[in-house]
């Protein structure tokens, strides 16, 4: 079954891309492609490129904590705080995200109660940033859930001993756990990053105009224009972004195989 | 002097966190209950619950598509868990011949970028007449959800011990009344946490039901995105909290079930 519903759609599209209006093989497709959405292609590179920088970060930083927080209490309320958002449908954050990052949303009208910003003068975050925010938001509790499961599996031996040798928090995360949890954290990272390139509705909800994800740019190629080549084009480009993300895993592995 | 400081920061980046993680739910909160509110007020001129009788009201489009979402999250999970159990059976009993292929294909629409995906499989059912119907919500759904179903089932599986199995065996059981009377009740929990974890996901669901279901089908994340888009946040705040009190309800309950011992088996 999901050969029928996936695979063959998934052929459908590639052969779609490849070939004009009358069954031709050709590269039209993309090079109209190109030149209508090339602008989107690199801002979608962008937008998934830092959101995947950022998940990592706070990703190994919540990690980090609850493996070497010396506070319990501290390391209590971490764990039970940054889940919340795992489930919450990207439909749901989106919706959060427009009124909470809007001009008169509750985050500017905090930051201008404790005289860091002033409202007026703002505009508020619904632009590519917006973007990020909610990515970022949605999916770092998966990538953390996922690494500091890592963490914790990890031999306490080592950590102890460079704790008596007087090394820092920090560095003991840089330098001893992060290269040995570094796998799964690609992981999680590879398949946040495929999730944020599938996210229709986030896009359009935060940022409606120009420019935009190719997620969107595909929806309106195909419900205004019905012009499946172009559409199926932009799902190649799309395919390939995810493809280099899994590649780069994957040389990893080939490179040091001793890190996975 | 020094402890107070680090009570400071540690407080002061969780608090931090904490707004992060909060406020945009907080916001949501905040339009459910709204009945008047512009920009540059900073808190809704009047409150009250007069949207949420409109929501609720028994001829409103929400309560249909709210209907609508549930019936297709049913059957979603119906011929899921018809697929995932003998799945995952075979994967969590570990004997299967195909186990990579079958976890590759399964993963496979996890792998891909769904959006370019979802057009075809609208272009192909336009085709068979099956864009607009629940049937055609309903198998993309079943395909969106089915691996993690039967990697909870899998999981499911894999802990129970297949000694008892062999037992009922060895006292005259069939094969099948063996796994169906031993194995099956044994795996209920995870088998459930898989049903569950389909019927939200499938409620949930966006991409393919705006690509698939249009015209006919409108479910609720569907009205919501309409509703929000054309201006409606109240009613788009409402019909959100409707959709993420069981999703967050599902968080709480998943933990029991999916613990790191449980998915270590699967690998």
């Amino acid at each position: 079954m999901v050969l029928t519903l996936f695979v063959y759609p998934l052929g459908f599209s590639l052969v779609s891309a490849f070939t004009t209006k009358d069954g031709q093989p050709s590269f039209a497709n993309f090079l109209k492609t190109f030149e209508l959405y090339g602008a989107d292609i690199v801002f979608t590179l962008i937008i998934v490129a830092v959101s995947t920088l950022l998940i990592g970060l706070l990703a190994a930083a919540i990690g980090g904590y609850l493996v070497l927080g010396a506070h319990t209490a501290a390391v209590v309320v971490l764990k039970w705080l940054y889940r919340w958002p795992l489930f919450v449908p990207f439909i749901v954050a989106a919706q959060c995200m427009r009124t909470f990052l809007a001009k008169n949303g509750i985050m500017n009208n905090t930051l201008d109660a404790l005289g860091l910003v002033d409202t007026a003068a703002l505009s508020g975050l619904l632009d590519w940033r917006g973007i990020i925010v909610t990515f970022v938001w949605k999916e770092t509790p998966f990538v953390a859930l996922l690494v500091s499961g890592a963490m914790a599996a990890l031999d306490r031996g080592t950590i102890e001993a460079a704790w008596n040798l007087g090394a820092g928090g920090l560095r003991i995360l840089i330098e001893i756990i992060l290269p040995q949890v570094a796998g799964v954290m690609v992981v999680g990272l590879v398949l946040a990053s495929v999730t944020m390139l599938s996210v229709l509705s986030v896009p359009i909800m935060i940022s409606g105009g120009a420019p935009t994800m190719i997620t969107v740019d595909m929806a309106f190629r195909v419900n205004a224009y019905s012009d499946y080549g172009v559409a199926n084009a932009l799902g190649v480009v799309s395919y390939l972004m995810a493809g280099s993300a899994a590649w780069v895993y994957l040389r990893r592995g080939a490179t040091q195989p001793d890190a996975l | 002097m020094r402890v107070m400081l680090g009570w400071l920061l540690r407080g002061g980046a969780l608090g931090a966190l904490a707004f992060a993680v909060f406020g945009p739910l907080a916001n949501l909160a905040l339009w459910a209950v709204a009945v008047q509110w512009y920009f540059p007020h900073k808190l809704p001129l009047s409150w009250g619950f007069r949207y949420w009788g409109e929501v609720f009201k028994p001829s409103s489009d929400a309560l249909a598509s709210l209907g609508t979402s549930i019936l297709i999250a049913v059957i979603t999970v119906v011929l899921s868990l018809s697929l995932a159990v003998p799945a995952g059976y075979a994967l969590g009993r570990g004997r299967t011949p195909w186990r990579a292929a079958l976890l590759l294909i399964l993963l496979l629409p996890q792998a891909f970028p769904s959006v370019a995906v979802y057009v075809n499989i609208a272009r192909i059912f336009y085709g068979a007449g099956l864009n607009g119907t629940i049937l055609g919500v309903v198998l993309v759904h079943t395909v969106h959800g089915l691996v993690i179903a039967v990697w909870i089932a899998a999981a499911a599986f894999a802990a129970v011990d297949g000694e008892l199995e062999l037992a009922a065996r060895n006292v005259g059981a069939s094969p099948l009344r063996a796994v169906l009377t031993i194995t099956v009740p044994l795996a209920a929990p995870g088998l459930m946490a898989s049903a569950i974890f389909v019927f939200f996901e499938s409620l949930d669901e966006f991409t393919g039901t705006y690509f698939v279901g249009v015209p006919d089908v409108t479910t609720l994340p569907l009205l919501m995105f309409t509703a929000s888009l054309a201006g409606n946040y109240q009613i788009a705040a409402i019909t959100a909290l409707v959709l993420l009190v069981p999703s967050v309800g599902f968080m709480l309950v998943i933990e029991r079930f999916l613990k790191a011992e449980m998915l270590a088996r699967v690998g």
